[in-house]
């Protein structure tokens, strides 16, 4: 029994940041990285399931990307993953999520999970895409923006809402295996302990190649995306009058701003 | 490949109004796409809906009938593959919604067609879709193409384009939509759990707080200083996960819009595309926060940088009783 939970090393622009030469994307220089923050609950809401079974239950974590994707996996293992995969060569340079959506869907079919968590996205491009791609490429069933899952490890059904607009939720009933992408707020994602921290040190992170998975040349970078960045920019953004001065005196102006809407 | 096919969307017997912003968009580009602008609604009784999106500008209505009652990915994927066979456009429109991301990445991927998500802008760029969307978190915008693509999926971002107000006179037609083997099985909604007595899209006042309350034990003072200034308390998304207010009280995409409210205070709330489609189109947006560069200031008109909870202190202090 085993759970495939696919993470990603997100990037934040620093304060001060410059684009590339080619306009394309951000001067890596100014990029901060970190665990994206979806991942925390699709790993939490696995540990979940692995623990509730009495530890029989494998947890997996996958992620595509350079050797500084290894301190994010680190965090998973640390976390309680039992072990990490991750996917690089510079031919996955430049992949879209699909691509890359290509590469996790090799490495399950290597792996022959019970069930595939996916964050519904990460927080630097927001695409949500890739674990929905992931469940086409492996035929399987899927279903978005969980909030709240009911599975047994072995089970043929899982039970589950999906989070839709405006506080409304639709209860659905999924056939397993099955890749579900997993929303904030599903569960409270444990912190790691300084015994998983020193444990995670002596996991193994395998490390594999697209070429390793059966993947071919054109399946992976720009000839296997579906889209290509073609400019970065920053907008021009509005800006709030700002109200100055002591607190005492931004307050005098904001009760003031009340009273303007009451009325008063 | 010519045209635009619009996809739209409904729930619980009403079309979605991000329906109507997707016709916008695709009569917006109609001229550059050089072809009709076709808009498809697959239900179980879709004629219901042709009336509503028969707007101006569009061309044909399709009425896909399928057995399928409530969504489901599989059914969706099937049908808007086989739309697009009969159809050949350069562009498919799908809202940015939870429903499209179901399914939108999966037909994309399989039949290997140009897609973008969470796109709020498109155009023709001599002859060639370009799809504007975020990136780094909404820091940067994010010029998108598809080379060698001929159809591109874009799943479009709501409350961006007005809707077209006047009527037009599409061709409406019938189609069956192909069916599907279940995998899944949609069981009912289910509306968020809490409080009856909260009002968020009725509210014309609204004091929200967000992240920067802290802890659970901070929230107490904010619904005291949202009662003592007379707004209804609001949070974002990481106070209702945290279970330290009710989901009813959370304003934004998964919460509830702020659809009355004409004055909103942000306390401690950084401003993620989520919560200000809830609440951006408020005429007076008051923000606090200690950061300068939170994204809530550029869509706020007036910004206090500041401790939420001095502020807060100094508020109490001064309203009048």
């Amino acid at each position: 029994m085993k759970i495939l939970v696919t993470v990603k090393q997100v990037a934040a622009v620093d304060d001060d940041f410059e684009i590339r030469t080619d306009g394309r994307d951000v001067d890596p220089d100014f990029l901060i990285h970190d665990l994206n923050e979806w991942d925390n609950f699709s790993l939490e809401e696995a540990m979940k399931i692995k623990e509730a079974a009495g530890g029989e239950v494998e947890v997996v974590v996958v992620s595509v990307g350079p050797e500084s994707v290894d301190e994010e996996l680190r965090k998973c293992l640390a976390k309680g993953a039992d072990r990490a995969i991750r996917v690089w060569d510079d031919s996955v340079e430049g992949s879209d999520p699909i691509a890359i959506a290509r590469i996790i869907a090799a490495v399950a079919k290597n792996e022959a999970p019970d069930m595939l968590f996916a964050g519904v996205q990460a927080s630097d491009h927001s695409y949500a895409a890739t674990g929905i791609a992931t469940a086409s490429f492996l035929g399987w069933p899927h279903a978005a923006v969980v909030s709240l899952l009911n599975y047994t490890p072995g089970s043929k059904m899982a039970t589950l809402q999906r989070e839709l607009e405006g506080g409304t939720y639709a209860e659905v009933e999924l056939e397993c295996p099955a890749v579900l992408t997993i929303q904030l707020g599903i569960n409270v994602p444990r912190y790691a302990s300084l015994r998983g921290i020193k444990q995670a040190a002596a996991k193994p992170i395998d490390v594999l190649t697209p070429s390793a998975l059966g993947l071919a040349a054109t399946d992976v970078g720009e000839a296997g995306s579906l889209s290509r960045v073609r400019r970065m920019y920053v907008p021009a953004k509005g800006q709030a009058e700002l109200i100055e001065g002591t607190p005492a005196e931004q307050v005098a102006r904001l009760v003031k701003i009340i009273q303007e809407f009451k009325g008063v | 490949m010519s045209g635009i096919l619009v996809i739209a969307e409904h729930r619980m017997d009403e079309l979605r109004p991000v329906s109507l912003e997707l016709i916008a968009v695709a009569v917006g580009v109609k001229a550059q796409a050089s072809g009709p602008v076709t808009v498809a609604i697959i239900a179980n009784d879709p004629q219901k809906y042709a009336q509503a999106l028969s707007v101006q500008g569009v061309d044909e209505v399709i009425c896909v009938k399928s057995a399928v009652v409530e969504f489901d990915p599989d059914a969706y994927e099937a049908t808007v593959a086989a739309l697009i066979a009969a159809k050949n456009p350069s562009l498919v429109l799908l809202p940015h919604s939870v429903n499209s991301l179901a399914y939108a990445p999966a037909l994309a991927a399989k039949t290997g067609l140009g897609l973008a998500t969470d796109a709020f802008k498109v155009e023709f760029d001599a002859g060639a879709l370009v799809a504007t969307r975020g990136g780094y978190g909404q820091k940067l915008n994010v010029e998108v193409d598809f080379p060698g693509k001929s159809t591109v999926v874009v799943t479009f971002r709501a409350n961006v384009c007005k809707p077209i107000d006047a009527a037009g006179s599409p061709t409406v037609t019938q189609m069956d939509a192909p069916a599907t083997p279940a995998r899944g099985q949609h069981k009912k909604y289910i509306e968020a759990a809490g409080g009856g007595d909260v009002d968020i899209p009725g509210s014309e006042f609204i004091l929200s707080i967000g992240r920067g309350v802290g802890e659970e034990d901070n929230v107490e003072q904010f619904r005291e200083l949202a009662q003592t200034v007379g707004a209804e308390l609001g949070c974002s998304r990481p106070i209702a996960d945290a279970g330290w207010l009710p989901k009813s009280r959370q304003v934004g995409q998964s919460g509830k819009t702020a659809a009355n409210c004409k004055l909103y205070i942000a306390m401690g709330i950084s401003g993620s595309v989520q919560h200000m489609a809830g609440m951006k189109h408020v005429e007076n947006i008051v923000a606090v926060n200690t950061d300068p560069k939170a994204s809530i200031f550029h869509i706020a008109r007036y910004g206090i940088v500041g401790d939420i909870f001095e502020i807060g202190e100094e508020l109490r202090n001064q309203f009048p009783a």
